[in-house]
């Protein structure tokens, strides 16, 4: 299970990558393998609002559906558009070329309710 | 079969999960879901050869002097027609013409045997013995029997090592009994994928797992990939065979369903047939159709069928075919809107995708022989 050090996580399985104000995010290696390969992304436009908790696109794999949650308050500056032509990526290179958007975060602090990647771990150990 | 608080393990187990197998509980039994990957799978079942544990399914064997009249009084389609070493697909039904179970029919030489879905085993059984006649005997070999599916073109290259067998001489639907890597096996040239291809079964735990392992090693050549329950899903919908307790169930009877090829009301009497009759007469309020959606979706069961604002059925199976390529489903509509062509919109979690109404099957250039 690949997860790395420099991220923060959400419950719902995000992960997010601090670049000052900026978040980018995605799903994390554990969530794309429960949810097997991934057909297609629904992800929202540029100057979107994001409100922490509340759905923010979906992601259709073969075997389910599944939402996505903003995991801090924002507006969204950036949108992967390779990531909705090759929605596989996100089962090849989560963290990296399958990231979904970037959130231009109105409240920094929020990044200390996420979980680091040691608290995810023993998040999804807990489930299994 | 009773109620089972564990979820059963097929012989296969141990292999699945040394193969990095995901498992799900599949109506009782620990199940490969999938391997590598669902699409990948699929892919190269059409392609290639992939391998499948469906020991879950069920098998009862009929034996006795009556079993021709018990067998043909009990399902749809014509058993007088099956030849020795034939295999038949056919409904189960109730009196009402609901399906109890869809199942294929072996005629062996002294006795016939019924392949059912494991989800249906109890109740089939219950319903079989609920009806013996005269000098018929029911064994139910569900727990003896293992059956490994050999999917893909290449399946024939994949087994031809290991089986004395001319394969080249079984027809589709047609059987022998043999061996396979030594180990006594009924060798079928059926599957439920549109693929040429066979399905070996094998009374005997470690003989099953034996076949595996050869096939494993045999089919290397021609690239064989374990497959699971979710490749096996697609590559039947792709090809519109329908699934008992998705697209078929006790309230829907063969007719509406695409399986009156089944249905052989001239052959006399048997369970369904009155109301099928009945239905047949009156003309059919719906039918079970191919929607063939435009954009992007991916259709699940219960999604909502409309036409125009108003609910007109349900999606019943649904998929991005790999194969295919676009999104795909099953679903009950009136029989007004179940012509080729007709507009419908499927509501995918509150987004309203066109669909339109197409022949059966969705994917035509399987290798199925």
């Amino acid at each position: 299970m690949n997860i790395p050090q420099d991220l923060v996580y959400s419950k719902e399985h995000e992960w997010c990558r601090v670049d000052g104000d900026v978040v980018v995010i995605g799903i994390t290696d554990f969530a794309q393998g429960e949810l097997g390969d991934v057909v297609f992304l629904e992800l929202p436009e540029v100057g979107d609002t994001a409100t922490t908790g509340e759905e923010f696109g979906t992601i259709e794999a073969v075997k389910a559906v599944a939402e996505l949650f903003a995991p801090v308050n924002g507006e969204v500056t950036e949108v992967n558009a390779d990531v909705i032509d090759s929605p596989e990526t996100v089962n090849e290179d989560p963290y990296g070329n399958g990231w979904m958007i970037k959130i231009s975060m109105s409240d920094p602090a929020e990044l200390d309710d996420l979980m680091d990647a040691s608290g995810y771990e023993a998040m999804i150990g807990e489930g299994e | 079969m009773t109620d089972r608080s564990e979820p059963v393990r097929t012989p296969l187990f141990d292999r699945h999960t040394a193969l990095g197998a995901k498992m799900v509980d599949f109506h009782g039994f620990q199940m490969p879901v999938q391997y590598s990957g669902i699409q990948d799978e699929h892919r190269k079942v059409r392609t290639g050869v992939g391998m499948f544990d469906i020991s879950h399914m069920g098998e009862f064997e009929i034996w006795g002097q009556d079993a021709f009249e018990y067998v043909q009084r009990m399902v749809t389609n014509d058993a007088g027609q099956l030849k020795i070493f034939q295999v038949q697909y056919t409904g189960l039904c109730y009196e009402h013409g609901g399906l109890v179970d869809d199942l294929t029919l072996y005629r062996f030489p002294d006795h016939y045997l019924m392949v059912v879905n494991a989800s249906n085993i109890p109740k089939d059984l219950d319903w079989l013995e609920q009806h013996v006649a005269g000098d018929v005997e029911i064994r139910n070999r569900s727990e003896e029997f293992s059956l490994i599916a050999l999917q893909g073109p290449k399946s024939e290259a994949a087994l031809r090592s290991l089986t004395s067998s001319d394969l080249e001489r079984i027809a589709f639907y047609w059987f022998v009994p043999g061996e396979v890597a030594g180990v006594p096996a009924v060798i079928s040239r059926t599957g439920y994928t549109g693929e040429d291809g066979f399905e070996i079964y094998i009374d005997d735990p470690q003989g099953a797992v034996t076949v595996w392992d050869a096939l494993m090693e045999a089919g290397e050549s021609v690239g064989i990939v374990p497959v699971g329950l979710g490749a096996r899903d697609s590559l039947r919908l792709e090809v519109g065979y329908n699934l008992y307790g998705n697209d078929i169930w006790e309230e829907t009877t063969p007719l509406e369903a695409r399986m009156a090829w089944v249905v052989k009301l001239e052959k006399g009497d048997f369970l369904g047939r009155e109301a099928m009759m009945k239905q047949k007469e009156e003309g059919l309020s719906r039918r079970l159709v191919g929607l063939e959606l435009r954009g992007q979706a991916f259709p699940r069961p219960g999604y909502p069928v409309l036409r125009g604002d108003a609910e007109i059925g349900q999606v019943t199976s649904g998929t991005v075919g790999p194969s295919v390529g676009v999104p795909i489903a099953m679903a009950y509509v009136p029989t007004e809107l179940a012509g080729k062509g007709s507009e419908l919109i499927v509501d995918c979690r509150g987004r309203e995708v066109e669909a339109t109404v197409v022949g059966l099957p969705f994917y035509t250039r399987g290798s199925r022989k």
